[in-house]
């Protein structure tokens, strides 16, 4: 039986193709549909979320998401400055910030700031302070390493070019380095926004109002209350609606900035 | 620097003067003592073998180094004063860049009007009209939309020097403007440069093209393991060159090339009409 080297290759991807449609086939025979059904996705439950899980519930998570983005972003660019800074101690304390900040749970950082700084301050936040304050704290510890990177990826003829011209290092950094450096950045960017849009639903711990319900509080709710999976799995596509577009944006510039270069 | 003192340190056509400069990298000893007087118009070329030491000179004139010893005084101000506002004196400098080091984020004209804008503080209508100007006085006038990356090497590095220009500078340095050039490109930013020099502009020049500092040098200054070997007419210093290591460098660099450098006055405004 003389194969050449060709037909060899084909017949082993034949043989995959047959194995991963057998397995498919038992799953699909095996499993009790109905069952499955009812727990997971029960039409009734489905529809009674709507529009609730729109109107509240997306809606909270990405306001809660945006406020904590914007918030890091500011924050992680000024720690970003730092840690470039000509100052040790700037430097000292950007990276003390990073390290901690990267380094404990975002769980904990919640529960500080709910919990603790209430009760040791003799202080009540605002519910959105407090989410602003807790993603944005720990999103900025990553983007202050990722803007970081980015400034120091723009050429250093940039910088000298633009202090040429007489442009002191401040206005040289504000119109000129940063604007690029935001450009080879912004993939990374769009990743951090996806992981806090995650992150958002550790809100829930802070204890919320039915109108500040966000995804995963509303669906876990929904879930005691209707004894069914179904609000899960609903909460989980609407997840992906935000998520999923912003990877394909990620993508997307990823290609425009390898086709810039 | 108050306005007399920087007038007074004008009368005398100084543009650039540099006394005892010493610049040392760690251990490196690139500058040993540079003494260079360039009076105002006047074209000065500085030619010399990689690592002798003259782009570090030209970069030490705006402070992009700090010299180790040693005092500039550019523009009637002494930028090696530790008291001096080198953004002020800056501004009055133009330098060009043997990577261009245009802002790829901006289009041609606002690579111009940026500093006018941000610096000068000049208003929008005033620094387009006198970006567009400049623009034009490279030949680019067509291409004032087009971002860096969308322009050849010799376009950008006609923008670059636009860009300069626009400041208005009282003199321009430039650094190997056409090393990282394609040969068939040089010949139309030498035209700039020579239009330039034509005008009365104080030139500083750090190149490797012979036949531009024959042709359009006052003056030739050649540099060897950081110092100023020898220095004169273009006639003397290109043509006939006392010193034997001026020879041996010139005999280097002049053979292999003769036949292109010889042609590149005749491409050159040539190449630069057909651009347009």
């Amino acid at each position: 039986m003389a194969m050449t080297r060709r037909q060899r290759a084909r017949a082993i991807r034949a043989v995959q193709y047959a194995v991963l449609v057998a397995v498919l086939l038992v799953f699909v025979l095996a499993a009790d549909w109905g069952e499955l059904r009812r727990a997971f996705f029960d039409a009734e439950v489905a529809r009674s979320l709507f529009p609730d899980v729109i109107t509240t519930a997306l809606v909270n998570t990405v306001v809660y998401t945006l406020l904590g983005f914007g918030f890091g972003l500011v924050l992680g660019l000024v720690l970003a400055l730092m840690r470039l800074s000509q100052v040790p101690p700037y430097r000292w304390l950007s990276i003390a910030y990073i390290e901690f900040f990267r380094g404990v749970p975002a769980l904990l950082v919640f529960i500080a700031l709910g919990f603790g700084v209430p009760l040791a301050f003799q202080v009540a936040l605002d519910r959105y302070v407090t989410v602003m304050l807790a993603l944005g704290l720990v999103g900025a510890a990553y983007m202050a390493e990722t803007i970081r990177a980015g400034i120091q990826a723009v050429p250093k003829g940039q910088m000298e070019a633009a202090r040429s011209l007489g442009m002191s290092h401040g206005r040289a950094m504000v119109s000129i380095i940063i604007p690029q450096a935001f450009r080879i950045v912004l993939p990374p960017l769009t990743n951090e926004l996806i992981l806090l849009t995650k992150d958002s639903s550790l809100v829930y711990l802070l204890g919320l109002s039915l109108d500040q319900y966000e995804l995963s509080k509303f669906g876990r709710d929904a879930l005691n209350q209707h004894r069914s999976l179904t609000p899960i799995l609903v909460a989980g596509v609407c997840y992906l609606v935000i998520t999923v577009p912003l990877g394909h944006l990620v993508r997307r510039l990823e290609a425009r900035t390898a086709k810039a270069r | 620097m108050d306005k007399a003192t920087e007038e007074a340190g004008r009368p005398d056509g100084v543009a650039i003067r540099v006394e005892n400069l010493h610049k040392s990298f760690g251990e490196l000893e690139v500058l040993k003592g540079i003494d260079l007087t360039v009076r105002r118009g006047e074209v000065v070329c500085v030619i010399g073998p990689s690592g002798s030491g003259k782009s570090t000179l030209l970069r030490c004139v705006n402070l992009l180094e700090e010299p180790t010893s040693g005092s500039v005084t550019v523009a009637g101000a002494e930028v090696t004063d530790p008291d001096v506002d080198i953004d002020r004196v800056r501004r009055r400098i133009g330098m060009v860049f043997q990577a261009f080091n245009l802002f790829p984020h901006l289009t041609a004209l606002e690579n111009l009007t940026i500093a006018q804008r941000r610096v000068l503080r000049r208003d929008k209508a005033a620094a387009r009209r006198i970006g567009r100007e400049n623009l034009a006085r490279v030949g680019l006038t067509a291409k004032e939309d087009a971002y860096p990356a969308q322009l050849s090497g010799g376009q950008q590095q006609r923008v670059a020097i636009a860009r300069a220009l626009s400041m208005d500078p009282e003199l321009m340095l430039f650094d190997e403007p056409t090393s990282a050039l394609d040969p068939e490109l040089v010949g139309d930013v030498l035209a700039v440069m020579r239009a330039l020099a034509d005008e009365g502009m104080t030139m500083l020049v750090v190149t490797h093209e012979m036949s531009f500092a024959r042709e359009v040098a006052d003056r030739v200054v050649f540099m060897d393991d950081g110092v100023i070997v020898e220095e004169g007419g273009p006639e003397r210093v290109v043509a006939d060159p006392s010193h034997p290591r001026t020879r041996a460098f010139l005999n280097r660099v002049l053979d292999p090339a003769a036949a292109r450098v010889g042609e590149v006055p005749d491409t050159g405004p040539h190449d630069a009409r057909a651009d347009r």
